[in-house]
């Protein structure tokens, strides 16, 4: 589903990434972890298409198109979803009004018919459940005056919404206490299916207690270390980086 | 530099001398010729005027209008001009004369539309005693020039207890070009009346024309007056818009300003409010595109205690346009318990927008609450990313970011189509 070769990006004309290679099939769920500045927010930026960021070698492949060429538009009207580390506020924009433009957009960005207002109405009402969202919520400005929280569990409210392929997680769990990070899971979870495939990344391995991956990944200096299953990341959590980061850095 | 301007000013009045009022009745003639007098005073306003400081007039006045004698019966499809699901009486100008025949006017009870001309020439106690009373000729070179020139206009008068649900809507069309048009508009509320009023303001061709009009608008105790003003005109086109209003006790007047479009247009409202118990609305919204300049000047006079002012300004500024914003709240030694509320927001979409922005107050009692404030920034370049990362065009996410940036300038527009109306305008603009 994505392929990410040699992947090499910068900001500002400094490079963060410096060569990742990625592959990631349906059905799967990754993990990629990695000390602070290792680059995973970037990864993650540059696969949603944030202008900052220049890419200056490499390809991604997602479902079969150069994903790189693409807006940021056509990235998420084409399956790619990213959940934001730190969500942000549009005051006077509703949530659920731009979320009706987005899911339309998509449609007809795929050939496909608008929605009906009852059958968005009914998809509200099922999506928002999951995420155990107040429909008031809902309906407010995108992420005005929502606890962090609430934030991220509009976060993947709005992935329930769009059915993404494929579900990048930046730092979901930051600032949620469990209960929170319990129902965003539980979420997630719902949403997998044999079709679609999730990216978690975290600095800790607390969420993959309840979005257990397949494989963990380790980011460090801007490239992929080590990859291994999920023990990988029980070893992280109890070992932290600094033994990562010593293998490496003798190899080099 | 006197004599350059004399002459700008001489030539402009030179083409309006051909302008017959001879058969008037002796007030309107006195009143044409107070203002005449009135204009011998007064001079165009250069860089160095305070109240034109920031809008040089060189593009209005340094050009040769010709002037429409008569009303024409060329026939016009109003159609375009006129506001979807909006049952209203049509009062349609154009080229600065009333057209009967494209209006469609049907005076209920308590109600009262007229041509100005025709209430001038019946000698209408109304207009007779009240026009030019409050937009007074020595006030101001526009006013005057208007008052010595007005070829028509819209009389309308609300008695007593009337409220009058189905709106008024003026269109005020241009269509030739390098014209110049002076319409008046004045409109009286009688007590615990209620009235709303919209004023279009547009063009089929009519490039490099020019329209002066003025507005004066009496509200007596307990009354209502809303006047919406769209000003929509496309190509080159000039405007110098005055908006004149007298509250008494207990009265309402709401005034929301709507620039779509215009290559110069300035907008002088005057409020005074002398009365207690009273609330003043100002809003308004302009977008600027292109070279265009959009410069509103107001001012709320409180004269009396225990009364309300709100004012909301926005303004979206792309391409190389100009806003100017100037609102002034006077607060009089005798205006105790005044609130006084005062706002205008501005987003410049480039780095050629320029906004002039300067809220002003004058406080002269003690026991008042008034807040201003003026902000200019640009949309949130995260907020854009953040839509598009969900499937939303950068267009439309920009789009969408207006509109809820301009949506609370919109909220004393009570009337449901109108709004609307604007909000498809403020899209299709963005879209």
């Amino acid at each position: 589903m994505l392929k990410i070769k040699d992947l090499h990006a910068n900001i500002e004309d400094k490079e963060i990434l410096k060569g990742i290679n990625l592959e990631i099939k349906a059905g799967e769920v990754h993990a990629i972890m990695g000390p602070n500045g290792s680059g995973k927010s970037t990864l993650s930026a540059v696969l949603a298409g944030r202008e900052e960021y220049e890419v200056t070698k490499g390809e991604v492949d997602f479902g079969g198109s150069d994903i790189l060429e693409m807006s940021p538009e056509d990235r998420a009207r084409e399956g790619l979803f990213l959940a934001f580390q730190y969500p942000i506020e549009i005051p006077g924009v509703s949530n659920i009004n731009f979320l009706k433009t987005a899911i339309n957009e998509t449609r007809a960005h795929k050939g496909q018919e608008a929605v009906t207002a009852k059958e968005f109405l009914a998809l509200v009402k099922e999506k928002s459940a999951l995420v155990e969202l107040d429909a008031k919520l809902a309906s407010r400005s995108v992420n005005e005056g929502f606890s962090g929280g609430e934030k991220k569990r509009n976060e993947i409210f709005q992935m329930a919404m769009l059915e993404p392929k494929l579900s990048i997680l930046d730092e979901t769990d930051s600032g949620l206490d469990i209960d929170a990070l319990r129902i965003v899971a539980n979420g997630v979870n719902t949403l997998k299916s044999k079709d679609n495939a999730t990216v978690v990344i975290t600095h800790y391995q607390r969420l993959l207690d309840y979005i257990v991956p397949d494989f963990v990944h380790v980011l460090y200096n801007g490239k992929i270390v080590k990859t291994g299953g999920k023990e990988l990341a029980l070893e992280l959590e109890e070992k932290g980086y600094d033994w990562i980061k010593e293998e490496v850095d003798a190899v080099s | 530099m006197t004599t350059t301007e004399l002459t700008k000013k001489d030539m402009l009045l030179e083409s309006l001398n051909e302008l017959d009022f001879s058969n008037e009745p002796q007030f309107a003639q006195d009143l044409r010729s107070n203002a005449k007098n009135a204009l011998e005073n007064l001079e165009f306003p250069t860089s160095k005027t305070e109240y034109w400081k920031y809008t040089r007039i060189g593009k209005i006045i340094n050009k040769t209008y010709g002037i429409q004698h008569e009303a024409s019966d060329s026939n016009i499809a109003i159609t375009p001009y006129l506001i979807p699901e909006l049952d209203a009486n049509i009062v349609v100008l154009v080229n600065g004369f009333f057209r009967a025949d494209l209006s469609k006017i049907e005076n209920e009870s308590g109600l009262n539309i007229s041509s100005l001309k025709d209430a001038v020439n019946n000698s209408n106690p109304f207009v007779e005693n009240s026009l030019g009373k409050i937009a007074k000729a020595e006030k101001e070179l526009f006013i005057a020039l208007n008052t010595l020139c007005y070829t028509d206009g819209v009389a309308i008068e609300v008695d007593k207890n009337a409220v009058i649900e189905k709106p008024i809507h003026i269109l005020n069309i241009t269509n030739s070009d390098n014209l110049i048009s002076n319409t008046r508009t004045i409109v009286k509320a009688e007590e615990n009346s209620s009235i709303k009023i919209i004023e279009s303001f547009v063009n089929l061709q009519g490039n490099e024309s020019f329209t002066n009009n003025v507005s004066e608008f009496f509200l007596n105790a307990n009354s209502n007056l809303e006047y919406n003003k769209i000003q929509n005109k496309n190509g080159e086109s000039y405007q110098i818009s005055t908006e004149q209003a007298y509250q008494l006790k207990d009265s309402n007047f709401t005034i929301n300003t709507i620039t779509l479009q215009g290559t110069l247009v300035r907008n002088n409202l005057n409020i005074e409010v002398d009365a207690e118990g009273c609330e003043t609305n100002l809003n308004g919204i302009y977008l600027g595109e292109g070279k265009n300049h959009t410069d509103n000047h107001t001012i709320v006079d409180h004269l009396k205690p225990n009364c309300n002012s709100n004012e909301v300004y926005k303004g979206i500024l792309d391409d190389n346009s100009v806003g100017v914003f100037n609102g002034k709240v006077f607060v009089r030694p005798d205006a105790q318990k005044t609130n006084a509320f005062q706002q205008n927001n501005n987003i410049l979409l480039t780095d050629d927008a320029v906004i002039n922005s300067k809220p002003e107050l004058e406080i002269y009692a003690d026991d008042v609450k008034c807040s201003h404030g003026s902000t200019i920034g640009q949309l949130d370049d995260e907020a854009i990313f953040y839509l598009q990362a969900r499937g939303v065009s950068k267009r439309s996410a920009i789009n969408m970011m207006i509109t809820a940036f301009v949506k609370d300038a919109l909220d004393r527009v009570s009337i449901p189509a109108l709004k609307n109306y604007i909000d498809l305008k403020i899209d299709s603009r963005f879209n």
